[in-house]
């Protein structure tokens, strides 16, 4: 190991951007990523003031981590500047140091102290079948605590919540046909059970980080963004892939791609389902900007309410 | 116990005390661990899965060639590897042989993931349990008494790695996406292949992110597990188990399937070629249907009991010839059994994974084995880059069989992984998966045998039962 790649303060160097240059960076950041007002100064401070009075606390039902995964992967901000300077991130059972009673005992004071303010991000779905057993999530002074009991207690006291992934969103793949653990979705959640917080949709298996991120900044700095009829932020699942993708000139010439690896024509024959899905990753792409599902093979419309369903077969014209 | 705090007489000496964590934290899944300490060890221990989804009844009756699709979602950190086990069983099924090519692309995919997924593990789950993170949330709260015994310096170095470790597993997962589409959840692994035939352009990219990757790989990640050797040098000595191995093999290096990581079973000291015959799954502690233990998965069967007495656990036991196997880089390191990198053999006095005996099989030694196993998958790529042939056919269409079954064989890089498919009029008729945590954290099986992360934390000192660090640590090495 070399001493020059050692030494810590170089490295803070790297990171220890002044927390107002950065949220400059960020918020600049956010209307390039389709956050459509300029931010001000004004809004600038708004984040920071967010950050000491708007904690998030991130729960995960019924999911694959998928979600937090691709979270990881933002780009500007980094994930980096996210976790330390963008939100104060109490609960992430992926991330956090904490565990068992220490996790939840912290979990119970944030909620309690910051009622009616804190955000609420849920990752997954949420089993209502059989008591709720098929998603526990902890246990505390000996008891044992659902996912539908978490999400009833804190999805009451939140001040918004962020149903992150199609799971979250809509019930996802635990709600496929062929499932039996009741699999819901936030909203649909909500409804049974008469709790009124406001909910965003970030749908996508797994949601693009600038979905996350954008709609999180959003939220903070501006309130609720406005959302489609499926709950999602219209800034970026307001466009249909088909009418916007790059290969639109082949369809319309008729050339059609014949096998998974042609390169070249348009891939509703090999079941692409770009017609029925509404995001904006043809111009986003993925994974900072390397590709995207529907120039690597087909979109199977992950961002969809009716996922994986209303897809199925993925390789079969819709 | 050299490192823990020294205590004359540990708390509650002579007396049983429980100790139950939920959650245990920074893995992927909902894992609970329930433990009993006596005189400062653990002498009782049981894992509880406590989440089900029901992906083995959702595949059935859909199109067999959406199993490598569905089947990712399994685990959002590994889906290369579940896509990769669906692809090689449909593969079987649809009797089609791959390019060259298609292999080599393949390759490239999920090796890019298992770099990320290790480089993950260690700093991002695992590193909290050896130093302190910044004084914010998520890093704290912590433990009041949480057993970190590296220097200020070494934390901060340690800290500042874990940021840059944010960076470079983000790399690997563009090194993913070039070929694969997107990540997490590949489009690009299907049965025949992949489905974007690699450009030069992409090639280049790839091997441009992967530079970076190998050389904080070799320069950071490596050191700094060795690095912990010293002040934990104790955690070499405990959370061995049962000391046996599974390995399926992965990465196939030829057309006839050999493996870079080979596959093999290690038992009670002895090595074995693997019959995947000998695989059963057991639920009596499981909540599963009683009618349904005992089966290989080409005869399994999945009905959920949520509610069933005696059983703590939504994960079946899987048992190879009726034994325990633990499966992970460990199990893969030692039935490959390669030499150790430079520095390995400079600080552990050996030369290659066997050598390092009984110590491997520890707390540590898991985190020794993903190290070294890390470098051994960065030497592969480099040789599959100057394979990978730009332009050249990755993907063969092959027609949905009438019926048909496949078996894939593969390994995640949390451990070994299985699915099986039989097919009926075109559809799915049946699917099996037995993944890698499935493995390490099941419960009793019908014959009162521990699982292997069961079996490994019997004997694990934990002095302060308020702070039971080391359980965490022992969990966390497998990767659950």
């Amino acid at each position: 190991m070399k001493d020059k790649d050692m030494l810590p303060d170089e490295q803070q160097k790297k990171t220890g951007v002044s927390r107002r240059t950065f949220l400059k960076t960020v918020t600049g950041t956010a209307a390039g990523i389709g956050i459509s007002q300029v931010f001000n100064p004004a809004l600038v401070s708004a984040l920071e003031k967010a950050l000491e009075t708007h904690p998030v606390i991130w729960v995960q039902g019924q999911g694959c981590t998928g979600c937090s995964v691709s979270l990881l992967n933002s780009v500007d901000p980094s994930i980096a500047d996210v976790l330390l300077k963008v939100i104060s991130l109490q609960f992430h059972p992926t991330l956090m140091a904490s565990e068992g009673e220490t996790a939840l005992e912290n979990l119970y004071h944030i909620a309690k102290k910051y009622k009616g303010k804190f955000s609420l991000a849920v990752e997954g779905a949420i089993p209502m079948a059989a008591d709720g057993k098929y998603c526990i999530v902890g246990e505390l002074n000996g008891k044992e605590i659902t996912m539908v009991d978490i999400i009833k207690d804190l999805g009451a006291k939140a001040g918004s919540v962020l149903a992150v992934g199609t799971c979250a969103s809509y019930g996802g793949i635990p709600a496929a046909e062929g499932s039996e653990t009741g699999a819901t979705g936030v909203m649909d959640f909500f409804k049974t059970y008469g709790i009124k917080t406001p909910v965003i949709n970030i749908p996508g298996c797994p949601p693009h980080p600038d979905w996350i991120v954008g709609s999180i900044v959003y939220l903070l700095t501006k309130g609720i963004p406005e959302l489609d009829e499926n709950g999602r932020p219209a800034l970026f699942f307001g466009e249909n892939i088909h009418d916007n993708c790059p290969h639109l000139p082949q369809y319309e010439a008729g050339e059609m791609a014949g096998k998974l690896s042609d390169a070249n024509g348009c891939r509703m024959d090999l079941g692409c389902k770009g017609p029925d899905t509404y995001a904006d990753c043809y111009k986003r792409k993925w994974n900072s900007g390397m590709n995207w599902c529907v120039d690597n093979a087909v979109c199977i419309g992950c961002v969809e309410p009716g996922f994986p369903d209303a897809s199925s077969p993925f390789y079969e014209p819709a | 116990m050299a490192g823990c705090k020294p205590q004359a007489v540990p708390v509650g000496a002579g007396k049983k005390i429980k100790v139950s964590i939920d959650p245990i934290t920074r893995i992927e899944g909902h894992l609970k661990a329930e433990v009993e300490v006596k005189n400062g060890v653990v002498v009782d221990a049981r894992m509880h899965g406590g989440m089900y989804r029901g992906f083995e009844q959702i595949l059935i009756g859909r199109d067999p060639r959406d199993a490598s699709q569905i089947t990712q979602r399994i685990c959002g950190v590994c889906p290369t590897a579940h896509a990769t086990a669906s692809a090689l069983a449909l593969d079987d099924a649809f009797n089609v042989k791959l390019t060259k090519n298609g292999r080599i692309a393949r390759n490239l995919i999920l090796g890019a993931n298992f770099l990320q997924s290790h480089v993950l593990h260690f700093y991002h789950l695992a590193a909290l349990d050896y130093v302190n993170g910044p004084d914010v949330a998520p890093f704290v709260p912590r433990y009041a008494k949480n057993d970190i015994r590296v220097s200020k310096d070494i934390n901060d170095v340690a800290v500042a790695q874990y940021l840059e470790a944010l960076e470079i597993r983000k790399i690997c997962h563009e090194m993913v996406a070039l070929l694969g589409g997107k990540m997490p959840h590949v489009q690009g692994i299907v049965v025949g292949g992949t489905t974007e035939i690699p450009t030069r352009e992409a090639l280049n990219a790839y091997a441009e992110r992967f530079k970076k990757v190998k050389k904080f790989i070799m320069e950071k990640y490596i050191p700094i597990v060795y690095l912990l050797a010293g002040p934990y040098g104790d955690l070499l000595k405990t959370g061995g188990g049962y000391k046996n191995c599974v390995s399926w093999g992965v990465f196939p290096m030829d057309d006839a399937g050999n493996t870079l990581l080979k596959r093999g079973v290690f038992t009670e000291g002895k090595d074995h070629p693997v019959d995947p015959a000998l695989i059963k799954e057991y639920v009596k502690y499981s909540y599963f249907d009683d009618s349904t233990t005992g089966l290989n998965p080409s005869a399994g069967r999945t009905i959920p009991d949520p509610h069933k007495k005696g059983a703590y656990s939504f994960i079946k036991a899987p048992r190879y010839n009726g034994k325990p196997h633990e499966g992970g880089p460990l199990a893969r390191m030692w039935i490959t059994n390669p030499e150790l990198s430079k520095i390995g053999q400079e600080k552990l006095g050996v030369k290659k994974m066997r050598d390092i005996g009984d110590a491997a099989f520890s707390i540590l030694g898991r985190h020794v084995a993903r190290a070294e196993e890390t470098a051994i998958v960065a030497d592969a790529v480099e040789q599959w880059l100057s394979e990978a042939q730009p332009g050249k056919e990755t993907f063969v269409p092959a027609p949905i069989p009438d019926s048909a079954e496949g078996l894939g064989l593969s390994e995640a890089p949390r451990g070994a992984l299985l699915h099986y498919i039989k097919v009926k009029d075109k559809k799915i008729a049946n699917y099996q998966v037995v993944s890698a945590t499935i493995w390490n954290a099941n419960p009793m099986d019908d014959m009162g045998q521990k699982g292997p992360m069961e079996q490994a934390l019997i004997g694990v000192p934990v002095p302060d039962p308020e702070n039971p660090v080391n359980v965490g640590r022992l969990i966390r090495s497998f990767d659950p």
